[in-house]
């Protein structure tokens, strides 16, 4: 027998007898000023900042970043990231600007699948990242925003809900572990 | 040896044993306030818990499933019926694409399995890349932790770790500083490596996907960079819908370190262009533990780590001395199923106090299970003769009244007369850091007795 043969009839000479999936709360009703203020305050509680829309491009200017990628309309970086093969090429980003696809009020977290980052590394490699996010996609609940992605409508999607962070020496809070160093929100 | 005496060489630096204690609990207590903010905690922990008891009533369907969309997908499932078999998946997959280093995410099943030696031992370098993951390899060390690996070092143990292994400044203790000077180190490993292995937190039935979750973004910069994946997961880790990480989203990054999420929730459905994905689903053990009525509600954690925060031994005992993958109650749950005799110990590492079950996120009710785990030590046999001999004697006492009453009265007589070394000796492993309380006059039942009369009267 296969060890997955083996595996299957294990469960089924093991399991237990039918138990009910439990119905999922409804979503919360809308309340965007609410949504936005809580959304602000959890991810400035994890070390993210906030950009105003006007500001971006003066922002992104002023950080003095070398290697910009943007994937965001009408903001140019100066890398192209679709015209990479090999996300090698990605090692040396400095800033990544990229839209995400739903904000959740309640935990800060935003959605970027393949589609906006182009190579599922990006948000990973780069230094520093931002992240713009229309107000109009905020959600309240983690069971909210479930509802609205597909998670499998590209090959990876992720939520990220602050800059990359360690607190494994002796449960100090660092700041940039692997990932981006920092995170700037801009809602528009 | 017992954790019993594992926990005394640990509590012989009270210093560090205090320090240790206090970590963990500001990690609970920063589970404390962030559920504070969700009034509905309690109802999203019986949701938890709802769906994982529907898992196990179907986890076969869930796996075929699971296998069937994630086949669908593009991604190779493999099955083990065992760690060797798990780890002989993992070493085949590397062999054909002659993958000499990997980097690897924190996954406590491939800690389970000892994937790290098995590869090692064919010549595989494995870089374990959460930073606290890195630091106990390093120092050839298993976690003490599941969430927190190396948090029974001193930051200073760090510095010089780094120091001789990583070129730090000799004495630079600072975190900020170590946790760069591991930044760059690991980058060189990521951009090299050929294959990423990582842990699952959930596998969806429904998309044939796969989530890790991460603080770090290690899993992800290894995942994505490598043109190899490979996801190790327990049959245990499958859910059904993808509305369902909703709730389990909600829980996890709470419980485990007070964070509303953690910093990275990645969702793997398909190989990237040109690259390869496998999902490699293991039981060891764990069917036969779907089989034991009393036990199987430990195959619903999350490995959050709440139960070893919360736990007053855990926390004063160390992950070391429970010399098991899992430490902690939940892990001394696990375990005796796994090597009754090695581990069936670890049921007494509890007071019972239940703090375990009331911060679990899926309502497991382990101390309910350590008790009758302690049941079955003793039936088959298992219990070491320092508490098997008083448990019987104290049996025999308390069930005959008679008895109980003359033993009552002989020790007060006789504790207040004895010498101190008769009653404080080697056979009293009880009295080696404890004082019995101040001998009564009276027992209760004459208290009470006495209490009676002078009410009457």
């Amino acid at each position: 027998m296969s060890s997955k043969a083996t595996i299957l009839a294990g469960i089924r000479a093991a399991k237990p007898g039918p138990r009910p999936l439990p119905t999922l709360p409804p979503d919360p009703p809308p309340a965007p000023e609410e949504w936005e203020e809580a959304f602000r305050t959890v991810l400035a509680a994890s070390k993210t900042t906030f950009v105003e829309a006007g500001e971006l491009a003066a922002y992104v200017a002023a950080t003095g970043a070398e290697t910009v990628v943007s994937t965001l309309p009408g903001l140019e970086g100066n890398l192209d990231v679709t015209a990479i093969d090999d996300p090698l090429q990605l090692a040396g980003v400095d800033l990544a600007i990229l839209p995400a696809r739903i904000g959740v009020a309640e935990n800060g977290a935003l959605w970027v699948s393949e589609a906006e980052c182009v190579h599922r590394v990006l948000p990973f490699i780069t230094q520093h990242l931002i992240l713009v996010l229309d107000r109009e996609l905020l959600v309240g609940t983690m069971h909210q925003a479930y509802r609205r992605v597909q998670i499998d409508a590209t090959g990876f999607g992720v939520w990220i809900a602050g800059p990359s962070k360690t607190a494994d020496i002796e449960q100090s809070l660092v700041i940039g572990a692997h990932g981006a160093r920092s995170l700037v929100v801009c809602l528009r | 040896m017992t954790h019993a005496k594992r926990a005394a060489d640990f509590l012989r630096n009270e210093s560090r044993a205090n320090w240790h204690d206090e970590s963990l609990w500001h990690v609970r207590s920063k589970r404390d306030t962030i559920i504070a903010g969700i009034p509905e905690w309690e109802a999203l922990r019986q949701l938890g818990s709802d769906i994982k008891d529907n898992v196990l009533s179907n986890l076969d369907t869930y796996l075929e499933a699971f296998e069937r969309q994630a086949t669908a997908n593009g991604v190779t499932v493999h099955w083990a019926a065992d760690a060797a078999e798990h780890n002989r998946i993992v070493h085949g997959i590397l062999e054909r694409h002659a993958v000499d280093r990997i980097v690897k995410s924190k996954s406590m099943l491939t800690e389970e399995c000892h994937l790290n030696t098995y590869l090692e031992e064919q010549g595989i370098e494995v870089v374990d890349t959460d930073l606290g993951e890195r630091i106990i390899q390093l120092r050839k060390e298993p976690p003490s932790h599941i969430v927190m690996p190396a948090i029974h070092l001193k930051k200073e143990e760090i510095g010089q770790l780094f120091h001789e292994q990583l070129g730090t400044d000799a004495g630079a203790s600072d975190p900020q500083y170590l946790t760069e000077a591991a930044r760059q180190h690991l980058r060189e490993k990521f951009l090299a490596a050929k294959a990423a292995i990582t842990g699952v937190n959930f596998a969806i039935a429904e998309t044939g996907g796969i989530v890790v979750c991460t603080n770090e973004g290690n899993a992800d910069m290894g995942v994505h960079l490598a043109p190899v994946q490979i996801h190790c997961m327990g049959i245990e880790k499958v859910i059904p819908l993808a509305e369902h990480l909703g709730v389990f989203t909600r829980l996890l990054g709470r419980s485990a370190t007070g964070q509303p999420i953690t910093i990275y929730t990645s969702h793997h459905h398909r190989p990237k262009p040109g690259g390869e994905m496998h999902v490699v689903i293991v039981d060891n053990g764990r069917t036969k533990q779907l089989g034991r009525e009393d036990f199987r509600n430990s195959l619903k954690c999350i490995r959050c780590g709440a139960c070893m925060n919360t736990c007053p031994i855990y926390r004063r005992s160390g992950g070391h001395s429970y010399d098991h993958t899992i430490p902690g109650p939940i892990g001394s749950i696990l375990s005796p199923g796994i090597d009754l005799k090695k581990h069936g110990d670890l049921a007494f590492a509890s007071t019972l106090c239940g703090s375990c079950s009331d911060v679990c996120p899926v309502k497991i009710d382990i101390h309910d299970q350590l008790y009758k785990w302690r049941q079955i030590v003793s039936e088959e046999g298992h219990l070491e003769n320092g508490k098997r001999l008083p448990l019987l004697g104290a049996g025999a006492v308390l069930s005959r009244d008679g008895a109980y009453n003359f033993m009552g009265k002989a020790a007060r007589v006789a504790l207040k007369l004895a010498p101190r070394a008769l009653v404080y000796n080697r056979f009293n492993p009880w009295g080696e850091t404890r004082e019995l309380p101040e001998v009564p006059g009276e027992s209760f039942k004459e208290w009470y007795a006495n209490q009676r009369k002078d009410h009457e009267q």
